[in-house]
């Protein structure tokens, strides 16, 4: 089953007279509990494509359905909110606020839910996660009090805090170790195979790729690899 | 329903983590707050302080005064003229009518002697019931005020005002007792209550009251207030008591041989006819003050056949103009300063609109963040402006705070009255607030704006 599917996205920049096409038509499916990574030379289209399928940008033409919604003409708000109920992000920086403690950190989103949930409830959901990701012990720390790692857990946590369908994570070892960044990554290929949560992995690091199970490889605004077929992988996940 | 509590929390969080920065930017409204509090507080005092002068005056009283006497070019200054008559009050009483009450008055200052103790009131008027209607002070504390028929059988009665109630009697009730006044004794018929000081500082109760008639015929003869005070009170200093008169008795300076009863009994002063030293009265109202002053002038002139173009030989004097000048003072000047309090409330709000800004360009990155987890613009928006409000609140309330306590410590010692005003701390807090949201707004929605991408890329 198919979670993503892009018809014929083109984004085109203008910056005044000069015209910048940087999609030039991308189609691309991606399915439910897939975990994929997005690679790609800089300048290749790699971010834009990114900012496209997080809905932080809307594409200059083609189509877009994620979840079986049409999503490429919505407006900002209407993204806004289903950034807040379907995607989860996670940076390569962690972005976190600083001075806040992780579990604040944690629950933020639910901020932006519109009324769901008791602050009561937000905490100990947003507890529930952070113990979920290995820092049930430091609810109250702040950022900067917490190694890179667990920094980036936190902002895993924050991801995951609305249950979404989908999480992209933008680099998410360019700033870790490579313990670390195995430990990381390995979180996310649990979140793939057990929760059923499709991973979207942005990097040019060829090793962290290999966690992957497909490689959709973008140069010069085109899928030059990895145009996945959802039929095919139903049937053999190996395909992939 | 949590959203809106949940706005103001996070206002609160981000606020904190710069404790330091949040207290500087709302010192401006702090001080501009504090000071319209302070400001109104003490402005309040002072104009409820002239409206219990004015009161304690007596509203809508005008004041006939005589006119000044030249002689040879010799001015004789304001009241010299002796050229009120009783005869100008009766008629005032009878034709103008604008006026609801008229007394006559003549002053004089003199000792009081009573109870063995002695004491010169500030005051002696003598004057008719209707003193007190026009002076607003009908209340007595103890006794009656004498009647109409009193001042024209000349009775020896009198009331008396706390001060010299208390000089006199100290804690005895001076009501029934007796006082004399230039050796003749007055019956105490009652105590007026206290009515402090007037706006000119002046001890309103160190007052004697008695039937002008008593006071005029029996007890000064003619108007003291206009005597040489020391040839009434028979001191010459050179019969004072000196060692050195005793010791040098030739150096005692005897300028004039001193005049036998006879001779004093045979040049008495020279009184032409009864005069008053002023006639209070009392217009019906607000609005028929300047019709009764043209009634009274009017009266006046024909009274005392004054032919037209020749000058009054009266004053009129409007209590209520010279009250109505204080008051529009005050108030001008409580404008003024509420003005530089503004001046100084927006300058604050210009501090907050740029400490806003800086906040906004510094967290454009957290402002990213937000926008990709899901905040729309007006989330956003909102929270950069209760933000701003927040702000602006606690700076509003900390400035009443300031304001109030100024306003203490200046009661406390300068010893100026203050008032509580609570449409000011209104006022104050609405105006902070509202500030907060005309500065906080244009940061708030600059945030607002930021494209989400950019906001994220930003270092």
């Amino acid at each position: 089953m198919e979670l993503i599917r892009l018809h014929d996205i083109n984004k085109t920049y203008f910056l005044g007279d000069v015209i910048v096409p940087v999609l030039k038509g991308v189609t691309l499916a991606i399915g439910r509990g897939e975990m994929v990574a997005l690679m790609g030379a800089s300048g290749s289209g790699k971010s834009t494509l990114m900012n496209i399928l997080g809905c932080l940008d809307r594409p200059t033409s083609g189509q877009y359905w994620l979840d079986g919604q049409e999503i490429s003409r919505l407006s900002g708000d209407q993204r806004a909110l289903i950034r807040n109920r379907k995607i989860g992000f996670v940076f390569q920086s962690f972005n976190l606020l600083s001075r806040t403690s992780a579990l604040e950190n944690v629950i933020m989103p639910l901020a932006y839910t519109n009324g769901l949930l008791s602050k009561r409830e937000a905490r100990s959901r947003g507890r529930a996660m952070l113990e979920r990701v290995g820092l049930g012990e430091r609810f109250d720390h702040h950022p900067s009090q917490l190694s890179g790692g667990q920094q980036q857990r936190v902002a895993i946590a924050r991801a995951l805090i609305n249950r979404p369908q989908i999480v992209f994570a933008d680099e998410p070892t360019g700033n870790l170790d490579s313990k670390t960044s195995r430990d990381i990554l390995q979180m996310f290929q649990n979140l793939s195979e057990e929760d059923g949560i499709t991973v979207v992995l942005v990097t040019h690091d060829p090793g962290v790729a290999d966690f992957a199970r497909r490689v959709i490889r973008i140069s010069d605004g085109l899928i030059a690899e990895g145009v996945y077929d959802a039929q095919t992988a139903e049937a053999d996940p190996a395909a992939a | 329903m949590h959203f809106l509590l949940r706005t103001p929390q996070m206002a609160v969080s981000a606020l904190r983590r710069h404790v330091l920065r949040s207290v500087l930017t709302t010192l401006g409204i702090v001080i501009g707050v504090g000071a319209v509090i302070a400001m109104v507080e003490i402005g309040d005092g002072a104009a409820r302080e002239v409206e219990a002068a004015i009161a304690s005056m007596g509203s809508n009283t005008i004041l006939v005064l005589p006119g000044n006497l030249a002689m040879a070019g010799v001015a004789g200054g304001a009241g010299s003229a002796m050229s009120l008559t009783p005869g100008d009050a009766l008629a005032m009483a009878e034709h103008c009518s604008a006026l609801v009450a008229v007394a006559p008055l003549v002053a004089a200052r003199t000792q009081v002697v009573a109870n063995g103790r002695n004491w010169v009131p500030d005051r002696i008027n003598g004057t008719t019931p209707a003193y007190l209607e026009i002076r607003e002070w009908d209340r007595l504390d103890g006794g009656s005020m004498f009647s109409d028929e009193d001042v024209t059988a000349l009775r020896e009665v009198c009331v008396v005002g706390q001060t010299v109630a208390d000089e006199l009697f100290g804690d005895e009730s001076p009501v029934g007792q007796q006082l004399r006044m230039n050796n003749r004794p007055l019956k105490i018929l009652g105590v007026l209550s206290r009515k402090g000081a007037n706006m000119y500082g002046q001890d309103q109760d160190d007052i004697v009251i008695l039937p002008w008639t008593t006071l005029k015929f029996k007890v000064v003869g003619q108007s003291a207030q206009k005597a040489n005070q020391s040839a009434a009170l028979k001191v010459d200093p050179s019969q004072q008591v000196n060692s050195l008169n005793d010791a040098f008795p030739s150096l005692k300076p005897v300028l004039y041989p001193v005049a036998s009863a006879t001779q004093l009994a045979d040049t008495p002063n020279p009184v032409h006819f009864t005069n008053l030293d002023l006639i209070l009265v009392k217009a019906g109202a607000d609005d028929l003050i300047s019709p009764a002053m043209r009634q009274i002038q009017e009266l006046l002139r024909e009274r005392h056949h004054r032919r037209a173009g020749q000058p009054e030989d009266f004053t009129l004097r409007d209590m209520t103009e010279i009250s109505r000048t204080r008051q529009s003072t005050s108030r001008l000047m409580s404008v003024l300063l509420l003005v530089v309090a503004m001046i100084s409330l927006v300058v604050g709000g210009v501090g907050i609109m740029n400490i806003m800004l800086v906040s906004v360009s510094e967290r454009t990155k957290e402002i990213g963040v937000r926008m990709a987890i899901g905040a729309r613009s007006r989330d956003i928006l909102q929270q950069f402006l209760v933000e701003s409000l927040l702000l602006c609140a606690l700076g509003g309330a900390t400035g009443i705070l300031l304001g109030r306590v100024s306003s203490f410590v200046v009661r406390a010692t300068l010893l100026w009255p203050t008032r509580t005003s609570w449409p000011a701390m209104f006022a104050a807090v609405g105006v902070s607030l509202l500030i907060g949201v005309v500065f906080g707004f244009y940061p708030a929605w600059k945030a607002s704006r930021l494209d989400p991408i950019e906001a994220l890329r930003y270092e």
